[in-house]
């Protein structure tokens, strides 16, 4: 990609993010216009006063969507950057954090803070969930490669498989421990299947203080991760130090799953969906592609988010409607490869 | 400058786990000559290769380059003075012909900028070379693998280097663009001063266009020498046992091998 397309892309990406975000905000049980949402927002600036008829609008707006959507924004945007590092690094277009079992991973880890809990140990729980989903997502990486470094050329099938089969095991696991702590179902189904219900302004904070360094730190390494498209070795005969890139951006799209889970459950294929259709569009240049693919991300997160809260007759979970959606795509790029494999 | 060696190998040796692949390698590369390496499958070609580009660490032993350890540079500084076309190549992603063929000037090219003029020059002038203009806005994976393996060598002559190492750079390629490539590099060898170090599997081309072979069996340096040399019945019998005759090209006075099939 060369001159001012991609740019304008991101650009226009960048517009249809902040109008989904206003039009969502809108949306729900009470029916609030874009304009009436963007006027709540400036009265939030010193010296602005609203003229809103409706007493209850800025509350609903500020205190019940905004850290609701903004957070789904900032998970949908992290998972897709996530994903598309973990497929530009493992050159695997199958890769992403729900398939590599990182998600699964973060949420385990996170689930075992109420076992900290049963004993009796108290930490903040805004420290210690993030802590351990990070420290769950890490074990899982791990786990995942030595589990497919059996084969040699760490192919991408094998890869997926472990991915999928320890992913299997965690999600297990979290029930059981959620069953252990005597949890309703409900909750477990949070972590299973991922949910924005409730989310404050805690955590958008908590989300973006990981998402937006975590990104620009990929986006410091896109050119890197460009040439490594080429092989590790070959990368390495350019000047790249491919296994210390390789090891720092594994750890940091790790860290950013386990942000993400830790605030909204496990939601799946985003990270899938979002790197594919913006490769489609712009080409698999990373320094287009990453921010392209937080911006989609965010937007395609946001929406479903969206319409499982105000559209449809009861909430479903979120991690549902994704899996919905990307379960299927799934079974198409994977079809896709393997045709090509075999042509 | 001349008289100091570019490459020094002393006392080398290569494992994977246990099994040796190289064994007491002793060796001297000059600048501004066309090494050739032949050898039957197995005999350690591919390894020596990537022992000399520094993509593996030699089990004993040590290479200098220029009289400076290879280990003591930096991956980036070694990057602007040795490239390498590998014998494997595939890419999944769809980078365009002209994308890769710029990657070989990733190492020139400091971080948040853009290429400059000189840059897109070279990249130009590359694949002008390679003769793969004609299809520099296709995506890679849509080529052929002759085609692939001539961006690939467009992508290390964009790289600018003064050493170029060729794992069996040309095995995929019609015989018309072999013999482009081969002479591009003679060329380059002799009014360049550029180094050539390449693993050939064709003997007829390695006996017409390099100066001198190693020749390697079970992982030692069975020969090392002029091709004039080299190339005898006696070494083509000893090395890959099969019977051959040599004769000299009338007009390049190159030696031309002449197989016994029957």
């Amino acid at each position: 990609m060369t001159g001012s397309k991609p740019l304008f892309f991101i650009g226009l990406l960048f517009i249809i993010l902040c109008a989904a975000i206003i039009a969502a905000t809108g949306m729900g049980f009470l029916k609030i216009t874009p304009l009436e949402v963007i006027d709540i927002l400036l009265s939030q600036l010193p010296g602005h006063m609203t003229s809103t008829i409706n007493p209850t609008f800025p509350f609903v707006v500020m205190e019940v969507r905004l850290p609701r959507i903004l957070t789904s924004a900032l998970v949908g945007g992290g998972l897709a950057v996530a994903g598309a590092v973990f497929q530009a690094i493992l050159l695997n277009p199958l890769a992403d954090p729900y398939t590599l079992g990182i998600s699964s991973g973060a949420a385990f880890g996170a689930s075992l803070v109420i076992i900290l809990t049963i004993l009796g140990i108290t930490i903040p729980t805004w420290f210690s969930i993030p802590i351990f989903a990070f420290i769950g997502a890490m074990a899982t990486l791990i786990g995942v490669f030595s589990l497919a470094s059996t084969d040699n050329r760490l192919s991408s099938n094998t890869l997926i498989l472990s991915g999928v089969i320890i992913a299997a095991i965690l999600s297990a696991g979290i029930g059981f421990i959620k069953y252990l702590a005597d949890e309703q179902v409900s909750i477990i189904i949070f972590w299973l299947m991922g949910s924005f219900v409730g989310r404050t302004w805690g955590d958008v904070l908590t989300t973006s203080v990981i998402v937006f360094p975590g990104l620009l730190f990929t986006l410091y390494f896109a050119r890197d991760l460009n040439v490594m498209a080429l092989g590790e070795r070959t990368a390495s005969t350019l000047g790249v130090d491919s296994g210390r890139v390789k090891k720092m951006l594994l750890v940091c799209a790790s860290l950013i799953t386990a942000i993400c889970v830790s605030v909204s459950g496990i939601i799946g294929f985003i990270g899938l969906i979002i790197p594919h259709l913006m490769r489609m569009i712009l080409g698999p240049d990373n320094r287009v592609l990453l921010p392209a693919c937080f911006l989609g991300g965010a937007t395609l997160l946001l929406c479903a988010d969206t319409i499982t809260r105000a559209w449809l007759p009861s909430e479903i979970p979120i991690g549902v409607l994704t899996s919905l959606i990307g379960g299927p795509f799934f079974c198409y790029i994977f079809r896709k490869k393997q045709l090509a494999l075999n042509s | 400058m001349s008289d100091t060696p570019l490459f020094q190998l002393t006392d080398l040796s290569f494992a994977y786990r246990n099994s040796p692949v190289l064994k007491n390698i002793h060796l001297q590369l000059n600048r501004g000559k066309f090494y050739g390496v032949i050898g039957g499958n197995g005999s350690g070609k591919s390894t020596l290769l990537e022992l000399l580009i520094g993509t593996l660490k030699p089990s004993t032993g040590t290479i200098k380059y220029q009289n400076k350890h290879l280990i003591t540079y930096s991956r980036k500084d070694l990057a602007t003075k040795l490239a390498l076309v590998p014998q494997h190549f595939s890419m999944d992603f769809e980078y365009r012909v002209k994308d890769v063929v710029l990657m070989g000037r990733h190492p020139h090219i400091p971080r948040f900028s853009s290429p400059s003029s000189h840059d897109n020059k070279t990249v130009e002038d590359a694949m002008k070379t390679m003769d793969i203009l004609r299809f520099q806005d296709r995506p890679v994976v849509a080529l052929s693998g002759g085609e692939l393996q001539r961006v690939v060598m467009a992508r290390a002559l964009a790289q600018e280097t003064e050493v170029l190492i060729l794992d069996e750079a040309t095995s995929n390629l019609d015989i018309q663009h072999t013999i482009a490539i081969m002479r591009v590099m003679r060329k380059r060898v002799k009014e360049n001063g550029l180094t050539v170090i390449a693993a050939i599997h064709d003997l007829n081309l390695a006996a017409a266009f390099c100066d001198d072979c190693l020749v390697l069996k079970d992982g030692h340096i069975f020969a090392n020498d002029t091709v004039n040399n080299i190339f005898t019945t006696d070494l083509l019998q000893a090395v890959f046992t099969v019977d051959a005759s040599v004769k000299q090209n009338r007009e390049t006075g190159s030696p031309q091998i002449q197989f016994s099939y029957q």
